[in-house]
């Protein structure tokens, strides 16, 4: 059973409003028959230090990716961690965490690979919650298991292989990793050197749009008005566009993937998980260096 | 012949390997909350800490080595970033105290023997690396 969308007029220019909560709203449905609410941040330790009450934890490291093949999860083991942490297929799902939704939004995209029907975030996330003072506990959050069913991933309708950017050359591409490591002086994101890549640059003809332009001081997302400055007057998308993002390993660009699915409606915008420490390493791909975007190389 | 772990290092590693996976998790949030605050005089010198580039939050250590060869290493990392203080009190913890000899001496690779690898992932623990590696570069400039 899944719970009526936020009403919340903030949502209403989006495209998809239904896909984001407030947090008053999330304060009033907290403990509601069919929702969960689900924790995911960068640090594995932060949810311990208090979380939202009745909150369960995913973590994107030990829980979402497979251990040993550079891949996620399976149907059988996304069956079995939804079930474990007591998800059921139908129940409304709100995701929240630390820095901006970075790691949440990675964890619903991650859900949205296996076709989980509703899953939204919180506007915001931790750091909005904590500014209004709302209760954290570090009470334990007890969920009786769930069968969720077996799904297969479905990776071709979000996720994108470095093959299909190959073949996506003259389509728009957006690029959300930091200055530096768009123009090449950096392999890695800053304080991040352990991800890095042989090469440094960008997939020529990428636009840079670094992902955090999409947030809001209080963490909230910007107004429709803001990002379509960002994206269609800025980066130059236009309605139609088919849209390739990518970032180091897939995790900022799944928040640009959600912004672009959304908030602004694009149709098939898929997230290039492999990123800039595949096509960084990767033999004979074309890279561009400096501040412009460059040619798409011919097919 | 390698020189043996030291003593402090020794028992810290026990006691996350007498645990199972869930409880580890829980002994480094204890030592998250038990990283010491920073003297005073890091305070009004910041300029004196150095950032730990390797750590994914923002970080900062220093290391003294005092006239009798005693290593005392302080750390600062925010509230928001538990890990990266758990790892850094686990340092502060085991090293301080210790003769440069015996800091210079603890393997590169002990953050992996701590058996978090599987609650916290081993990318993270390079973080943790990351800090060991400069706390032993900072002893050897103090005691070159």
């Amino acid at each position: 059973m899944s719970v009526a969308p936020d009403p919340n007029p903030t949502f209403s220019a989006f495209a998809h409003p239904e896909r984001l909560v407030s947090s008053e709203w999330l304060a009033e449905h907290l403990g509601e028959e069919g929702l969960v609410v689900v924790e995911s941040d960068e640090d594995v330790l932060l949810y311990e230090t208090g979380h939202i009450d009745g909150a369960v934890k995913i973590d994107w490291h030990t829980e979402l990716n497979d251990p040993v093949v550079r891949d996620y999860l399976d149907g059988e083991g996304f069956a079995a961690l939804l079930s474990a942490k007591g998800i059921s297929r139908d129940d409304t799902v709100v995701i929240y965490g630390d820095k901006n939704n970075w790691w949440a939004a990675y964890a619903l995209w991650v859900f949205t690979l296996f076709g989980h029907p509703d899953v939204r975030l919180l506007d915001g996330g931790r750091a909005k919650w904590e500014a209004e003072g709302r209760a954290y506990t570090t009470d334990a959050t007890s969920r009786p298991a769930t069968e969720y069913p077996v799904v297969e991933r479905n990776d071709s309708a979000v996720r994108a292989f470095k093959e299909d950017v190959l073949a996506h050359f003259g389509n728009p591409l957006i690029d959300v990793r930091s200055p530096e490591e768009y123009t090449g002086e950096r392999t890695h994101m800053p304080a991040y050197p352990e991800e890095g890549a042989l090469r440094g640059g960008h997939i020529p003809s990428a636009q840079s749009v670094p992902w955090a332009k999409a947030v809001a001081e209080d963490g909230t997302f910007k107004s429709r008005a803001e990002l379509d400055g960002i994206y269609r007057d800025g980066a130059g998308l236009r309605e139609g566009d088919s849209v390739i993002a990518y970032c180091r390993i897939g995790e900022r660009s799944s928040h640009t993937w959600f912004v672009l699915t959304h908030l602004l409606g694009f149709e098939g915008v898929r997230n290039y998980d492999g990123s800039w420490t595949e096509w960084g390493s990767a033999v004979r791909v074309p890279i561009a260096t400096g501040a412009e975007p460059g040619e798409a190389p011919g097919r | 012949m390698t020189a043996p772990l030291p003593d402090s290092l020794a028992a810290i590693r026990d006691d996350f390997l007498a645990l199972g996976q869930a409880d580890r998790l829980q002994l480094l949030l204890e030592f998250s909350q038990e990283l010491p605050e920073l003297p005073p005089r890091f305070a009004e010198h910041p300029d004196l800490l150095e950032r730990v580039e390797e750590c994914q939050s923002p970080v900062y250590i220093f290391v003294e080595v005092d006239s009798e060869n005693v290593v005392r290493m302080y750390a600062t990392a925010p509230p928001q970033s538990p890990t990266t203080r758990g790892f850094a009190s686990i340092l502060v913890q085991g090293l301080t105290g210790l003769a440069a000899e015996e800091v210079l001496a603890v393997p590169a690779d002990f953050p992996l023997t701590l058996g978090l690898t599987e609650a916290v992932s081993p990318l993270r623990i390079r973080g943790m690396s990351g800090m060991l590696g400069r706390v032993q570069r900072q002893v050897r400039e103090r005691t070159a």
